[in-house]
Formats: C-alpha cells, sequence, structure tokens
C-alpha cells in the first residue's frame, strides 16, 4: 500500500479567505479518505492544490517519499509527474472522444479494455460521452483515470451531478470501484450520508482550514468542536456544564438561553472523561417525541418541552422545541401527524444518553455563534 | 478574364493562409490562456488591422522592408533579392493585414473549450503540447477553419496594400483586385466586370461552403 500524504500548506484566494492545510493522511492504512466540509470551505481548493493545478503561496506536499511541492526549495511538479487521477465534478470527459477513447486516451488498448470489461462499460465502448448517462459517464471518468495508472486518486464531488436517485444507488457501488481499483483516493463531499458511505477516515473542512481529522466514525462520534459538529450534521450543540456523576453516567446541566444562567434541563450521557464546561451534541434524528412524561422507556432522559415549531421537509418533519434551551428534533412526518404536534403543545423529548456526545468547549466566540446557529 | 492575376491571387491567399496558421494558433493559444496582465496590449495589437486604413499599413510595410531598413538589408544580403515590390514582400504585407482574421476566431474558439478538459488531461499525465493537439485543436477545429477561410477570402480582396508594397507588376504583384481597377481606368468595363463577377461567385461559394459544413452560425465579422 501506498505511503501517508503529507500537506502542510496555504493559498490565499482572496483577502478574506485563505485555505490552510495541516494534514497527514495514511493513506496506507486508510483506502479511502473523506475531505468533508460545507460548500466553499476551500475542499476543492485543497484537491486542486494536491492535483498540482493551483500552486500554494506556502508549504509543502509530498507523497510516497517524493516532494510534490516545496516552496522553501522551489520546486513544484506539474500535475503530469504527480501521477494523481483527478475525477472532476461532472467528469470532463473528452467530448470528441468514443468512450474507449477516453479510457485509452494515456494507455494501453489492452489496459483500456480490461477497465472497461471490470466497470461494465464494454458495450458503452463505442458511444460518445454525451450519449451515455450521468452515472456510466462517472464510471468512464473513473475507468478513465485508473488507466493510467495513478499513485492517488483525487475525486471532486463525484456524486453531486446525478440525480437524487441514481446517488443513493451509486455510493456504495462507487466505494467497491475505488476499492477495486486499488488506489488509494481522497474523497471531496459535503454529503455526510456520502462521507459515512465512501470513507475510512476523513478530514473536516471549516473557513479553509483542517479542523479535524481520524476515522470517519471517531469524527462522526466526537467532533472537535462545535463547528465540527454543525458540519458534520450535528444540529443540537448544546453548551453545557458536568454537575454530577450517576451510574457511570456523566449529569449535565444544560447553560440556558440567558447569558449562561444555570436554567435548562439536565441530561445525562456516557462518561467519555470530559471535564470542566462541554459542548452536548445531539443529532435531531436521535431526539424522539412522546405526548407524555410519564411513559417509562430504556432512554435516560425525558425532557419536558413546549414545541415551538414544525417544519415539514419532505418525508421528515423538523420539531424546535424549547426545553429551556432549544432543541431540535427529526422525526418522520408520520410521526408529527400522529402525535398532532402543534406550536405550544407540551411534549417530552426523548434522548439516549449513548446519543450525547461531548466536545470540548473551547472559548466565549465559539459558544456565542454555537448559540446562534442552535 | 485576367486568368493570371486570380492564380497570382489565389497563390497569394493561400501561402498567406498557411503562414497565418502556423503563426496564429501559438499566439491564439498564448493569448487565451495566458495570465500575463499585459496581454491586452498584444490584443490591441493583433487586431489593428482591423481598423487602420490599408495605406497607412502598407506605408509602414514598405519603409520596414525597403533596403535600407534593417530588415531588407537582411534579407538583401541572404537572398539578393529585393522585397518591396515582389511576391514575398507582398506576402509578408498580406500576412500582416490578414492576422486579426486569423487570431480571433482561432482564439475564440480555444476560450470556448472547457478548462477541465485540459486539466483532465494533464492529470492523465499528457504534456501540455500533446494536450493541445489531442483536445484543444480538435475541440476548435470549426473557429480554425473560420478563421483560415476568413483569412484567405480577406487575402484575395486586399487592395491598398497590395498597391502600396506590391505596386503592379503583371505575374508578380498584379493581384485580382489591381487587376479588376487597371480594366476600369483603361474603360475595359467588360473585363472588369466578368473579373468582378467570378471573384463574387468564388467568394460567396466558399462562404456558403463553410456554413453548409459547419451548420453553425459564426458572425463573419471576427470581433468577438
Amino acid at each position: 500500500m501506498a505511503d501517508p500524504l503529507i500537506c502542510q500548506c496555504r493559498k490565499r484566494l482572496s483577502k478574506a479567505f485563505e485555505v490552510e492545510a495541516d494534514l497527514r493522511i495514511p493513506l496506507d492504512r486508510a483506502p479511502v479518505t473523506v475531505l468533508f466540509g460545507p460548500s466553499g470551505s476551500g475542499k476543492t481548493t485543497l484537491l486542486r492544490l494536491l492535483a498540482g493545478l493551483e500552486r500554494p503561496d506556502a508549504g509543502s506536499i509530498a507523497f510516497g517519499g517524493r516532494t510534490w511541492f516545496d516552496a522553501a526549495r522551489g520546486i513544484h511538479l506539474p500535475p503530469q509527474q504527480r501521477r494523481a487521477g483527478f475525477l472532476f465534478q461532472d467528469y470532463a470527459l473528452f467530448p470528441h472522444l468514443t468512450v474507449a477513447r477516453n479510457v485509452a486516451y494515456n494507455a494501453s488498448h489492452e489496459t483500456a479494455r480490461q477497465l472497461l470489461d471490470t466497470f461494465g462499460l464494454a458495450d458503452l465502448a463505442a458511444s460518445k460521452p454525451r450519449a451515455i448517462s450521468g452515472g456510466q459517464q462517472q464510471r468512464v471518468a473513473l475507468a478513465r483515470a485508473l488507466a493510467a495508472q495513478p499513485a492517488l486518486l483525487l475525486l471532486d464531488e463525484p456524486l453531486s451531478a446525478l440525480d437524487a436517485l441514481t446517488r443513493s444507488r451509486t455510493r456504495h457501488e462507487l466505494r467497491r470501484m475505488l476499492l477495486t481499483g486499488g488506489v488509494p483516493s481522497i474523497v471531496v463531499t459535503h454529503d455526510r450520508m456520502e462521507a459515512v458511505t465512501l470513507g475510512d477516515w476523513m478530514a473536516v473542512m471549516v473557513n479553509g482550514r483542517i479542523r479535524q481529522a481520524g476515522p470517519v466514525q471517531d469524527v462522526f462520534r466526537r467532533p472537535a468542536d462545535p463547528q465540527v459538529a454543525e458540519s458534520v450534521g450535528v444540529e443540537n450543540v448544546l453548551a453545557a456544564e458536568i454537575v454530577g456523576r450517576q451510574s457511570g453516567l456523566l449529569v449535565l446541566q444544560v447553560c440556558g438561553q440567558g447569558n449562561g444562567q444555570a436554567c435548562g434541563g439536565r441530561i445525562r450521557c456516557v462518561d467519555s472523561g470530559e471535564t470542566g464546561p462541554v459542548f452536548a451534541c445531539i443529532r435531531a434524528e436521535d431526539v424522539a417525541i412522546a405526548p407524555r412524561m410519564d411513559q417509562v422507556s430504556s432512554a435516560r432522559n425525558r425532557l419536558a418541552g413546549c414545541v415551538r415549531a414544525v417544519i415539514a421537509e419532505g418525508a421528515l418533519a423538523r420539531v424546535e422545541l424549547d426545553c429551556g434551551f432549544p432543541l431540535v428534533a427529526l422525526v418522520t412526518a408520520q410521526s408529527a401527524a400522529e402525535l398532532a404536534l402543534g406550536e405550544g403543545d407540551n411534549v417530552a423529548a426523548v434522548i439516549k444518553a449513548t446519543s450525547v456526545h461531548l466536545a470540548a468547549h473551547s472559548g466565549a466566540g465559539n459558544l456565542a455563534r454555537s448559540r446562534e446557529k442552535v | 478574364m485576367d486568368w493570371q492575376a486570380i492564380w497570382l491571387s489565389v497563390r497569394l491567399a493561400g501561402a498567406t493562409t498557411a503562414i497565418l496558421l502556423a503563426l496564429g494558433l501559438p499566439i491564439a493559444y498564448w493569448l487565451t490562456f495566458s495570465p500575463r496582465r499585459w496581454k491586452f496590449l498584444v490584443e490591441a495589437l493583433v487586431a489593428l488591422p482591423l481598423v487602420l486604413p490599408p495605406t497607412v499599413l502598407g506605408f509602414y510595410v514598405l519603409l520596414a522592408i525597403g533596403p535600407r531598413s534593417p530588415l531588407g538589408a537582411l534579407y538583401a544580403k541572404l537572398t539578393g533579392g529585393m522585397l518591396p515590390f515582389s511576391f514575398q514582400g507582398l506576402l509578408l504585407a498580406s500576412v500582416l493585414y490578414s492576422f486579426p482574421f486569423a487570431v480571433q476566431p482561432v482564439a475564440a474558439a480555444f476560450a470556448g473549450v472547457d478548462r477541465r478538459l485540459l486539466e483532465a488531461s494533464w492529470c492523465l499525465g499528457v504534456s501540455r503540447a500533446a494536450t493541445f493537439r489531442r483536445v484543444i485543436v480538435p475541440l476548435a477545429l470549426p473557429g480554425i477553419a473560420t478563421g483560415a477561410i476568413l483569412s484567405f477570402a480577406h487575402t484575395l480582396g486586399e487592395f491598398g496594400v497590395v498597391l502600396m508594397v506590391g505596386g503592379n507588376i503583371s505575374g508578380v504583384t498584379r493581384t485580382v483586385s489591381i487587376s479588376i481597377y487597371d480594366s476600369v481606368q483603361a474603360l475595359n468595363y467588360a473585363a472588369a466586370g466578368e473579373t468582378s463577377l467570378f471573384l463574387v461567385c468564388v467568394s460567396f461559394t466558399v462562404l456558403a461552403l463553410t456554413y453548409a459544413l459547419q451548420r453553425r452560425i459564426w458572425t463573419v465579422w471576427p470581433i468577438h
């Protein structure tokens, strides 16, 4: 397997925005790395810096024991010498060449034919890219990149050009194809389902910086800071104090909406060794709603709350509660209808202790921002 | 009909087009893809023959290739001949005169090629030169054809520059437009009419064929 990719570089894109990456991707251990972050966070720029399509202002990039870029030594390998296959968002297939010729663009016809077979494209060999579907174009682009025998694959939002249905079907298939290709890959995405499905390892980028990196499940379960938590899709980021321990669980006092006054409810969660002020991160889909407070269930947390709003989101309903602090729950539209949820109703928010994730509290500035967004 | 003049014009236009393609493609590539800030100066220079009167261009070319100029002296030393009032001198002037007609459509076509296709090619390990040949040129072919046809047609019809630089030497510099002018001066309207009609027919046929082959609407005027 390949060596790690070490990237320490920065590039200024405008007066207000700079991409700065300090990253070590263990491509030797994780076949697929996800570069995750909201739109406009600089993921694509970082990918282009890695490919050699953009030149960093400073820093260095090395892969496989080879220096790709080093500002101090004046090294900047052109894309041709990096052997990093790049998959563009819209695939960038050569429109004047057939599928077979696209794949054989910089490969022997033998290699190309094998890849066409592997990816089930043999029947389309004589077609022009315009005449085939988005999913097929993606396979052609992947086959073309692999045919050139890259040491590393870079994929920029590989599923975003597909319609929603194809996208969800293609996720697993793409991972299978990446593993079949046997080339370590870095996939840019802003979709957390894609991140979970595709990645073994992930790096989260917010406002041009890598904020957290690690195995995918770890990053999702334990976001490093509120902004990471928010970008990985944890809707509830609650400022809280640890006020006690009870039968192996931590007891949190959630701060109210005022200026840090302890008027919110109490939440129990698994003891992860945190101390002091924390953020409790709870995904909206982990919050269930019960009509009354007095029912028994395995969930450790039952918070009395008042419905502030019910917003339909397709098959789901986003329920905004006031439990002394704002709490968002994501339930199915069917459940919301059965419970006849309406503004002003008193309900119970049910949260399992294991669904509450703690992130260390990192300063007043972040606290204020996280409140705004909750 | 003055077949000698027609044949001379066709030779001149053909040679001019060939030279313009060889020079125009790299210059159009540079104009399209160079990040240099001062390239607008080169763009203005390339477009200059569009607005200058042919006599002004011809006057400067005449000065530049005269035997007392460095260029003219060098040419005389190398070949023993003189550039003014020769086919070669006329060719040089024609190339300058038709420059924007070749470069602008080609540059516009290059700019229309999706940049990601070039980047995709580079990332597949293909050099810039090979990418130019394998991706840019095939995709810009309609624009290159337009540039070639416009250069050819424009050279076929040039008058002022020829008069200034080439004069009126039968079989050497008397092009078809000069021949028509001569006939009119000599009150030989029949000959002038014949040759003019021939030129109209040829020009129309070439343009009609181009449009038919490309099945696309281009502006004949190459400014974009």
